[in-house]
């Protein structure tokens, strides 16, 4: 059976065409769920918070949409064990909702940052990248102004002790390249239970070669199992 | 009552722009002069609180719970009895 997969949209998302378009490629339903809805559908197998600039980045990337009304509902959904996703602009709601750890800060050399990027995959054991395997390279676009991801020594120990690094910015061989500041060149992290996940860079644009990549496709397939 | 919330980068947080700026100034000649620059954001609040220590605990609670992220930010508070 295909899998249900819900896009949560704020006022200044704007990735949830890709999203969808993404998802449905891989033969997912999808439903674009306006962040005014206080339930996410039934059934639903993976909520995403695709990118943008939710409320204008307002205060902070993600400051505000964390008290629309349907992140109640996120937020029920993950600690029931769900699966979520949030990427680039979903990423900072999901810190600024305390559903990630640490926080995101204006890239270190305050450029907004567009381009394709190598990651590497530092911990697949987990749903969203079980299809890939630990070290593995992908490249897929970046684009983000607020993505230096930040979280202090305590906090950083700890997402190492539990495994919730997992993936990195590198180059092409697999090095330590940093683009934007991030601790430890940290691009996306997952939480304790491993089943809410963030990540800056776009899978979701990264879906066919013809346009630069079609990684993408490795990476959200772990979510069709 | 009026409440004057600073909010900066913690000490150890690396403050990109407050960084460029102390550049900026010491191309202009503020060597000597600068040390070192913070960049912050100002927030003023209205409040209908009745006492300066009212207006104070309800603005800390704000800062904690939405207006600093203290994962990476510092907060001061000035309340003036305007």
């Amino acid at each position: 059976m295909s899998k249900k997969v819900a896009i949560v949209q704020f006022p200044g998302t704007n990735c949830e065409l890709d999203t969808e378009y993404a998802f449905q490629k891989l033969g997912c339903e999808t439903e674009i769920i306006w962040h005014k809805n206080s339930e996410i559908p039934v059934d639903t197998d993976l909520v995403v918070i695709p990118g943008g600039f939710s409320y204008g980045d307002y205060l902070r990337s993600g400051a505000i949409a964390r008290f629309s009304p349907i992140m109640k509902a996120v937020k029920e959904f993950a600690e029931n064990g769900n699966n979520v996703l949030g990427i680039c602009n979903g990423f900072q709601v999901l810190v600024e909702s305390h559903l990630l750890e640490g926080a995101m800060k204006r890239n270190e050399d305050l450029h907004f940052i567009s381009k394709h990027h190598h990651l590497k995959v530092e911990n697949s054991e987990n749903r969203f990248l079980s299809k890939m395997g630990d070290g593995d390279i992908v490249n897929i676009p970046i684009a983000h102004a607020d993505g230096n991801y930040f979280i202090d020594e305590v906090g950083l120990e700890s997402l190492r002790a539990n495994n919730q690094i997992i993936l990195s910015y590198c180059d092409e061989n697999g090095d330590t390249q940093n683009p934007n500041g991030s601790v430890e060149s940290i691009a996306g992290i997952c939480n304790k239970n491993r089943n809410v996940f963030g990540l800056m860079p776009h899978p979701e644009r990264a879906m066919d070669s013809i346009l630069g990549s079609s990684d993408g496709v490795k990476m959200l397939e772990g979510f069709l199992d | 009552m009026k409440a004057i919330v600073n909010i900066y980068l913690k000490a150890g947080v690396l403050d990109s722009q407050g960084k460029a700026v102390h550049h900026a100034l010491d191309s202009l000649g503020f060597q000597d002069s600068v040390s070192d620059v913070r960049i912050g954001r100002q927030i003023v609040l209205k409040l209908r609180s009745g006492s300066k220590d009212d207006a104070k605990a309800e603005t800390e609670k704000m800062c904690e719970e939405l207006l600093a992220n203290t994962v990476i930010e510092d907060y001061e508070i000035e309340i003036l009895d305007v």
